[in-house]
């Protein structure tokens, strides 16, 4: 054992806070997700990410915590992506991407004064990759409510979620209330976009949303199993890495850790990469069954 | 005045109703009523109104004059359920819903929560399956279904809350000739079957006209109704049309010519006639 968990692992306090923390953000975030990529937002929810950027830079400038630089860039960034109001998915991704860049933009000017104050890079780094073990355990019980908000808000929503995905107007036909539900939503996704940027980065809290969802896609054709099977993947995918990122101090060049961000993102893509090889003869089989049953179809 | 206007079995009745859209009139006092147990077809070409004449119906868009009986009332407070198939539904193949589950959203989709599991509900789903022949892929992704599978699983989605009214945008379009023939005795079933009343919106009328009781032709957002016989006549498709318009009988099919700057009402179902044979 003492050689998978370092010595003082579970003594350390930043490594607790990164393993609660850390593995609340990746259920926020995997549940979420799925709606995310079902919805077609993945490219918003990466936006609203990365603007996250522009928030947490100008919130250090100012002196606060970036957390509520993340918070309230990615509530104003969906406020502006519903009063767009655009439903078609290529009009939608352009005004994301207008907005993304012009967002960034400003970003690089913060960081830049942030780095020029301050004298260092660890501002930037802070910000765009993230820093799980630099999280102030003051902040702990702030991030759990609102990872238990957005959680709440998402399994609140589930079925008109659910359908309104599918399609919102046999959703609007049936008396769901559309537009509240895609309002609530986004709050949902801003929260948990915030909360992904804290631990991963602004830059990388896609890896978080998006990464787990597209895997529990691949294996499972269940709504409410591949939440479940989301949430799994994201959550032992950061405890993982915290345990690498706290196991590499020993690694060359030595006497400094890895980042936690870089074993996110690559566990993520290895898990992905798995989930690949199998669906394949999932589907065959699929088409078996139909293929048996078809016949009977036919008669008149 | 809450009163129903019309008599036995009347599920729905438009007065005189009117949209305009953007400096625009979409329907033009449009007025008929659909019955109990009956097949109504909506005929019109793209842009002729359908899709505004269903979403008027369905609540979502609001008259500029007219009134409407739903069940025989007008207030909207007490509107009862009705089943909707919208003409385009996309489906991702990796969307993680399986055709149960598309089904069982018809049911409770509107409520808030997980969906607790209970023999009640699932046997309310699998006689829905049953019902438009789908047992054998309830379990498949529905994304992964064919254009023909899709439809039949959108049509239980809407029959599983037991509304008196379905309403189908186009469900034909894109359909391979024996889906489109499935699809259409499907609804002829479940209209006699369930005694509801079928709307059912189609660019091309052919393919309808062996199940259909009653017609509503639409054009340039005005509506002519009564059965067949009555509506599709050289007389009644020109006053409809403001100009002269030819109905032409070939076999068993029927072809509406709307003058040189229209296109046919079944501009691109010609291959059809012969595969239709003895339908009528």
């Amino acid at each position: 054992m003492g050689f998978i968990f370092g010595a003082g692992f579970f003594q350390s306090s930043p490594v607790l806070v990164a393993i609660v923390v850390g593995g609340l953000v990746a259920v926020v975030s995997g549940v979420v997700g799925v709606f995310t990529v079902t919805r077609g937002l993945s490219f918003a929810g990466h936006a609203l990410g990365d603007l996250g950027a522009t928030g947490g830079s100008g919130a250090f400038l100012l002196g606060g915590n970036q957390l509520w630089g993340f918070v309230v860039i990615a509530a104003v960034a969906a406020g502006a992506i519903e009063l767009i109001g655009i439903r078609s998915t290529r009009g939608r991704d352009l005004a994301t991407g207008i907005v993304l860049g012009a967002g960034l933009g400003i970003a690089a000017l913060f960081l830049y004064l942030d780095t020029s104050f301050s004298n260092t890079t660890g501002a930037s780094v802070t910000i765009l990759f993230g820093s799980i073990f630099a999280i102030q355990s003051s902040l702990v019980p702030v991030m759990v409510v609102l990872g238990l908000l957005s959680l709440a808000i998402v399994l609140t929503l589930y079925r008109p979620l659910l359908f309104s995905g599918l399609s919102p107007d046999m959703a609007a036909a049936r008396g769901v209330h559309v537009r509240a539900i895609g309002i609530a939503y986004l709050a949902a996704l801003a929260l948990a976009v915030s909360l992904s940027a804290m631990t991963v980065g602004a830059v990388l809290s896609t890896a978080l949303l998006i990464g787990p969802a597209a895997c529990a896609l691949r294996v499972t054709r269940r709504p409410g199993v591949a939440i479940v099977v989301a949430a799994a993947i994201g959550m032992l995918a950061v405890w993982l890495s915290v345990l690498l990122a706290y196991d590499s101090y020993y690694w060359p060049p030595g006497q400094r850790g890895w980042p936690v961000s870089f074993f996110v993102v690559l566990v993520i893509f290895l898990v992905y990469l798995l989930t690949q090889l199998r669906p394949r003869a999932w589907a065959d089989r699929h088409l078996a069954r139909t293929q048996s049953t078809s016949p009977r179809l036919a008669d008149p | 005045m809450t009163v129903a206007a019309g008599g036995d079995g009347e599920i729905l009745r438009l007065e005189g109703v009117s949209v305009w859209l953007g400096g625009r009139q979409i329907l033009d006092q449009v007025s008929f009523a659909l019955h109990r147990g009956e097949v109504t077809g909506l005929i019109g070409s793209n842009g002729a109104g359908k899709t505004t004449l269903f979403r008027v119906i369905l609540g979502l868009q609001p008259t500029t004059s007219g009134q409407l009986w739903l069940g025989g009332r007008t207030d909207p407070g007490s509107r009862p359920v009705i089943g909707y198939v919208p003409q385009s539904v996309p489906l991702d193949p990796d969307l993680p819903l399986r055709a149960r589950d598309v089904v069982g959203l018809g049911l409770d989709g509107h409520r808030l929560g997980f969906p607790l599991p209970s023999a009640v509900r699932r046997q309310a789903v699998d006689e829905m399956l049953r019902a438009v022949d789908a047992e054998g892929f309830a379990d498949a992704r529905v994304g992964r279904l064919s254009g023909g599978e899709q439809r039949r699983v959108l049509i239980a989605h809407a029959l599983i809350s037991r509304p008196r009214l379905l309403l189908l945008d186009e469900p034909l379009i894109n359909l391979d000739i024996r889906s489109e023939h499935e699809v259409v005795e499907l609804l002829a079933r479940i209209a006699g079957e369930q005694q509801i009343g079928v709307l059912i919106s189609a660019h091309d009328m052919n393919p309808l006209i062996p199940v259909m009781d009653r017609i509503v032709y639409l054009a340039a957002g005005r509506a002519a109704s009564g059965t067949t016989e009555e509506v599709v006549k050289t007389e009644v498709l020109s006053q409809l049309y403001g100009r002269q318009v030819d109905v032409v009988r070939v076999r068993d099919r029927v072809l509406v010519i709307a003058g040189s700057d229209e296109e046919p009402a079944d501009d691109h179902e010609h291959a059809h006639a012969v595969a239709h044979p003895g339908l009528v």
